[in-house]
């Protein structure tokens, strides 16, 4: 049984539209994704493509005004508001992009011993910083007095005192000096070895793949593609979807082949493959039919020519 | 201890801040009641104007000093506001010191009290529309609030002396005191009944500005990144507020209340003159009208005084208690 399941989750926003009429901004559509104990997945994806917004959705702390359908289950169980709000924080932690996610007023180490929801929180604040290589003076410390790599470790310390068995890691790396990101992205690998589940969101092939074992690639909001890390290798022939490819043969040591066009709005065309107006693969039946999620080679692929 | 260092030279450049001020504040006042068509010792004699010469008239003019040209008259007052001396006051007859110790203390009371009231009822307003925002109660108090900040106070006063001392005779009509009692007298109970009109006006003018500040301050926290992080940690309801929302609004809504003691000072001369409350509000009033300078001056000076150190008490607040402004050793 999987640790995370997320099945055909779709999220809309509403808006008013003129006097006492709304509508729905679609912004996730249709996802499938699995998270087990012991792995690291990767949700890839270019800023737009819903990655923040699906780690909100697991945690159930979206804006009032989201509508959500589909379904999400935690070891099984359906995440229900009520469920959701009864793991925030004690089964799923999040950490999240940087130090403005601290409050500015409150020390860092007391803002940890908040997190930590079972045991002596000072022993667990004590012993995550430690783990961390962060001295007891930090704890006294405010975020504005963190350098970058500090706070990004002061954020996955609170979530490994949480004791919490899913991680959901959104954009922990941007910003960070090489050493430092490698250093990040290792915590998590630790994590996942000691059994969590951890999703890691990111926009950084090349980063994510060093500690990822399944790469999830999000494209106008929904999941395109779920690839095994080492399906990334060569031209990238064992990738099942076009975009993944694509994104794989823009990076500089791959050919650095840039992908024209724009990602569409979503809602834009309902009927048709959300990528098919820059895919060189396009044919009438991408024009005319959403592609079904379907099972290949040990992955998912959302498009009708995969083979 | 790196506190005390920075506060040191910010505490002596405020000190000459001050001194300018009260130079600027003087001259102008004084420049003014010259240019002001009011004849202090027409004034002072107001109804038997008829029956005093014109002899003894120059000669109340020459006791007070006004025969001397203003230059003079200024230059006189302030090498004995220097030797400490305010000189005295022409319709109280009595040290200017005296008359604005004796005020003082029973505008302190009004306006003490109205600030503490607005100042709590203001933020726990906000606090709560910010928490329901959207809803019907955060509606009702956000128009409650612009109705109130668009009252003019002697107005309202007005209002509530009919409706509570003329209808229903709940309350005293005005006054700090009952009349025709000896000041021994007078009890403490009796200072509180003809306190509460007065406060009540006086608190009403400060509410809506805190009020809407703190929600605006509070919704803009409760919307921020650390917010939805501690909400993702399963923080909720007030123990979220307490812990993320007060923190990080307290200190803006202190520092706006100490910073409002102009709108107070402004507030009690009115509500001050609509009781007849005898206060500071009504001394200048009173000093205006009746071409009292020397009175008129120490009030100009000591409201100037009272209105700079909630200024500067908003300020060093922030120096002090926000670790942000403080220096660090990192």
């Amino acid at each position: 049984m999987a640790l995370l399941e997320v099945n055909d989750l779709s999220i809309s926003f509403e808006q008013s539209a003129g006097w006492l009429r709304q509508r729905y901004i679609p912004v996730l559509h249709q996802l499938q994704l699995t998270v087990d104990a012991g792995e690291v997945v990767a949700v890839l994806g270019a800023s737009g493509a819903g990655k923040s917004l699906l780690a909100h959705a697991i945690l159930g702390i979206l804006p009032s005004h989201a509508r959500i359908t589909g379904e999400m289950t935690y070891r099984g169980e359906r995440l229900t508001p009520q469920r959701q709000a009864a793991l925030r924080g004690m089964d799923i932690a999040l950490v999240p992009q940087s130090v403005a996610y601290l409050d500015p007023l409150m020390p860092v180490g007391e803002q940890v011993r908040h997190a930590v929801k079972q045991g002596n929180k000072r022993e667990r604040q004590r012993e995550s910083f430690r783990l961390y290589r962060l001295g007891e003076e930090v704890e006294r410390r405010y975020p504005f007095q963190l350098s970058g790599g500090m706070a990004r470790r002061v954020l996955v310390a609170a979530a490994t005192a949480s004791g919490a068995r899913l991680i959901i890691a959104d954009e922990p790396t941007p910003g960070l000096d090489p050493d430092v990101m490698r250093e990040a992205l290792g915590r998590f690998r630790e994590l996942a070895d000691v059994g969590c589940g951890v999703l890691l969101i990111s926009h950084d092939i090349a980063s994510a793949l060093t500690v990822a074992d399944r790469i999830a690639v999000m494209y106008a909001g929904t999941v395109v593609e779920i690839a095994r890390a080492a399906d990334f290798a060569g031209d990238g022939t064992a990738l099942r979807h076009p975009y993944t490819r694509a994104l794989w043969q823009a990076l500089p040591q791959n050919g650095f082949v840039p992908l024209p066009g724009e990602p569409p709005q979503l809602g834009e065309r309902p009927h048709a493959c959300a990528f098919a107006s820059r895919c060189s693969a396009a044919t009438d039946a991408c024009l005319h039919e959403q592609p079904p999620v379907r099972e290949l080679r040990r992955g998912l692929v959302r498009c009708v020519h995969a083979s | 201890m790196a506190v005390i260092r920075q506060l040191v030279p910010w505490a002596l450049a405020q000190c000459v801040k001050l001194l300018l001020l009260l130079a600027a504040v003087s001259v102008a006042s004084f420049g003014l009641m010259e240019l002001s068509p009011i004849d202090p010792v027409q004034a002072y004699i107001g109804a038997d104007m008829m029956r005093v010469s014109a002899e003894q008239r120059e000669a109340i003019a020459a006791y007070w000093g006004l025969d001397q040209p203003p230059i003079e008259q200024f230059g006189r007052w302030l090498t004995s506001l220097l030797q400490g001396d305010m000189g005295t006051s022409m319709i109280y007859r009595t040290p200017v010191t005296e008359v604005l110790a004796e005020k003082f203390t029973a505008s302190m009371w009004l306006m003490g009290t109205a600030w503490l009231l607005s100042g709590l009822l203001g933020f726990g307003a906000g606090v709560l529309a910010a928490m329901k925002e959207g809803s019907w109660l955060d509606r009702v108090i956000q128009w409650v609030c612009y109705t109130l900040a668009s009252t003019p106070s002697f107005w309202l006063a007005i209002m509530l002396l009919l409706a509570f001392s003329v209808w229903l005779g709940w309350l005293p009509v005005g006054l700090g005191t009952p009349a025709g009692v000896l000041r021994e007298e007078v009890s403490i109970a009796d200072r509180l009944h003809h306190m509460i009109l007065p406060v009540l006006t006086l608190s009403v003018v400060g509410i809506s500005a805190i009020a809407l500040h703190t929600r605006e301050k509070l919704i803009e926290v409760l919307h921020s990144d650390y917010v939805l992080y501690a909400r993702a940690q399963g923080e909720r309801g007030l123990l979220l507020v307490w812990r993320h929302g007060l923190r990080n609004i307290a200190l803006p809504a202190v520092s706006l209340q100490f910073a409002s003691f102009s709108e107070l000072f402004g507030g009690a001369v009115l509500a001050e003159q609509v009781f007849a409350y005898p206060g500071l509000g009504q001394a200048t009033v009173e000093a205006g009208l009746r071409g009292d300078v020397p009175l008129l001056l120490g009030i100009v000076l000591f409201s100037t005084v009272f209105v700079f150190c909630g200024n500067m008490t908003a300020d060093m607040l922030y120096r002090i208690l926000d670790p942000r402004t403080r220096e660090v050793k990192a």
